[in-house]
């Protein structure tokens, strides 16, 4: 188990601010945020790199807040892999367990292996300037497992690779973790990524870990707009608590209302969200067990291959799939009728 | 087939304007050089006898060999503790770092002369390095060591410069993934930094080697004796005049550019 207290870290005009995280052994934990939110700097602080202003870090038991990353037994891929140019893709991979003097026909047999394992022993004789991202990838994944890390550190490792590679190396890893009990902690700023890989996510945003939980309460029940905006629920209301009628909310957003499940008392001003692929669309009023129907026009229409993303007058997006756009037979400036469950309404405080 | 090349590359030239321009203003340095050498070697050619019998001279000989030599030990202990000081400077962030920058790089900014009466007040017997050296037996004043010093003070800069460069381009990140993989910071430099770094500390040896062998100012002041080549050079030219101490210059700069040109080759097959 991982357990991050308080940890804090200044880095030029950056602040790693007050982290405080568990991870479970042989979890895969996800870190998701945008682009300079201190994600690359937590998993540095984890493997050891930079020694924290504040705070602690425990690995199975131990505080190895001040313990050198040589003897943290925590593997790390970077984003751009941090291949040794001058050692081909074999010397690369051997390179921790010949630190460690480890007899040299073992040496050659277990990175052989890790070379079929990973499929790359046909490229055990290039070097890394040679190779692409996917196989400089895969050279990086193998080089952090030699040493049967306890903690793979993955930064960003598939963000510079095509959709193709990208997914079978998705497989890969996923394969990797449910075959060892290795606990993997992978960053990314890719809410689909995350969403495939995670066991759980933790959210960071501006050196902050805003919100942690399983895939599910990270992308139905974030905990406020910024975090809403970033995990993509594109349909985010204002509004307040106008009524509260055996249990369920009133959410007076100007222009209509609509009922939710909200502990908040009435009168709280609040932020309503909506996923788009919880609203469903029809051209009549349909009776549903849904308790929000509202009417509306269609603003815009835009294929997305099997999905088709439509914009409406309200303000609201919903997502079809291709095949029902097509039966329903949308139009722009047509009038339909939106409607959603009060559990697809997710309220915050405002 | 030569000509038809040549033909060739004058037809892109002509196309290729911007080139053109580049290749003509570059040429004009390459010339000045090459002139300048091309014919103090022009003019030796009608003096052979001479040159043979300057190549014969023990005196010339051996002062070409003290330079040489004196520069060798010189550039070695610039990179001992200069790739040390390089590292630091390239990797870490800390108080007065641009003063240190400074001052490692003053020797390039001061006159030789200068830097030769400074040298000679520390080294000399009475010196704050030259008397506690004195007491075991080395001197510097009038002597090989004083040489070294001189040529090490002037070389310096070229090979932290130029090291410090090199380890700058060695991503931090492959020096923590090395760390992560097991290796400690030492093991870390010498496996994963210090090759990487290699073609430009190299770079630095041999233009801190070079700078030390063409030292003259510094040199004659704290070192008239043993005489190096710079200084055997200008005092054959002072007593006799351009015709006996052209042989000696040739002399020096042909060994000098032979050596410069298998270190160079050396590196480049390194490359490869």
């Amino acid at each position: 188990m991982i357990t991050i207290k308080n940890l804090q870290r200044k880095w030029k005009e950056f602040n790693l601010k007050d982290i405080n995280l568990t991870i479970e052994k042989g979890e895969y934990f996800v870190i998701l945020g945008p682009t300079a939110a201190g994600k690359t700097l937590l998993l540095e602080l984890i493997a050891g790199f930079y020694i924290p202003d504040a705070g602690e870090i425990w690995i199975h038991g131990d505080n190895v807040t001040t313990v050198t990353p040589e003897d943290r037994e925590v593997g790390f891929v970077y984003q751009d892999y941090a291949l040794f140019p001058h050692f081909t893709v074999k010397e690369n991979i051997e390179y921790g367990l010949k630190i460690k003097k480890i007899p040299k026909d073992k040496i050659n047999k277990e990175s052989q292996a890790m070379m079929d394992l990973l499929g790359i022993t046909y490229l055990r004789n290039r070097y890394p300037t040679t190779l692409s991202g996917g196989e400089k990838q895969k050279t990086a994944i193998g080089r952090s497992l030699m040493l049967n890390p306890h903690i793979l550190l993955l930064d960003e490792p598939l963000s510079a690779l095509d959709a193709r590679t990208k997914a079978g190396l998705q497989d890969e890893l996923k394969k990797i973790h449910n075959e060892s009990d290795i606990t993997i902690i992978h960053v990314t700023h890719d809410q689909t990524e995350a969403m495939i890989m995670a066991d759980r996510i933790g959210i960071m945003m501006r050196g902050e870990i805003v919100q942690t939980g399983t895939t599910l309460e990270i992308f139905n029940t974030p905990k406020n707009r910024m975090i809403a905006d970033f995990v993509g629920t594109e349909n985010v209301l204002e509004g307040h608590i106008s009524k509260k009628i055996d249990g369920l909310a009133i959410v007076d957003i100007g222009s209509s209302e609509i009922f939710a499940i909200s502990d908040l008392e009435t009168g709280s001003k609040v932020h309503a969200f909506i996923r788009p692929e919880d609203i469903i669309i029809s051209k009549e009023l349909q009776e549903t067990s849904a308790r929000n129907n509202l009417e509306t026009k269609i603003k815009k229409i835009i294929h997305l291959g099997a999905i088709v993303r439509i914009e409406l007058d309200n303000g609201l997006v919903a997502f079809t799939t291709k095949q029902s756009a097509e039966e329903l037979e949308l139009n722009i400036d047509e009038h339909i009728y939106v409607s959603f469950k009060t559990t697809a309404v997710h309220i915050v405080r405002r | 087939m030569y000509l038809k090349t040549i033909e060739n590359v004058m037809k892109k030239l002509k196309k290729d304007r911007f080139l053109l321009f580049f290749l003509f203003s570059g040429f004009f340095l390459v010339a000045f050089v090459f002139v300048t050498l091309g014919d103090m070697f022009y003019r030796q050619i009608g003096d052979i006898p001479a040159l043979i019998s300057a190549a014969k001279d023990s005196t010339i000989l051996t002062a070409i060999w003290i330079s040489i030599s004196a520069a060798s030990v010189s550039a070695l202990i610039a990179f001992i503790f200069g790739v040390p000081l390089a590292y630091i400077l390239a990797r870490k962030d800390f108080a007065f770092k641009s003063v240190i920058e400074g001052i490692i790089d003053i020797p390039i900014m001061i006159p030789h002369v200068v830097a030769g009466i400074a040298l000679y007040g520390v080294f000399m017997r009475s010196g704050i390095i030259g008397a506690p050296f004195g007491k075991i037996g080395v001197v510097f004043v009038d002597a090989f060591p004083g040489i070294v010093a001189a040529m090490l003070f002037m070389s310096l800069p070229y090979l932290v410069d130029t090291a410090r460069e090199g380890f700058k381009t060695v991503d931090p990140r492959l020096e923590n993934v090395s760390r992560s993989l097991g290796a400690s910071q030492w093991t870390t430099f010498r496996r994963i930094t210090f090759p990487l770094a290699l073609p430009s500390i190299f770079n630095g040896c041999i233009l801190c080697w070079a700078r030390g062998v063409s030292e003259f100012s510094a040199v004659l002041i704290i070192a008239y004796f043993p005489k190096s080549a710079p200084v055997m050079i200008y005092d054959l030219f002072t007593m006799y005049g351009l015709t006996s101490s052209r042989p000696a210059s040739i002399l020096l700069v042909s060994i000098c550019l032979v050596i410069f040109i298998i270190l160079r080759a050396s590196k480049h097959g390194e490359r490869r």
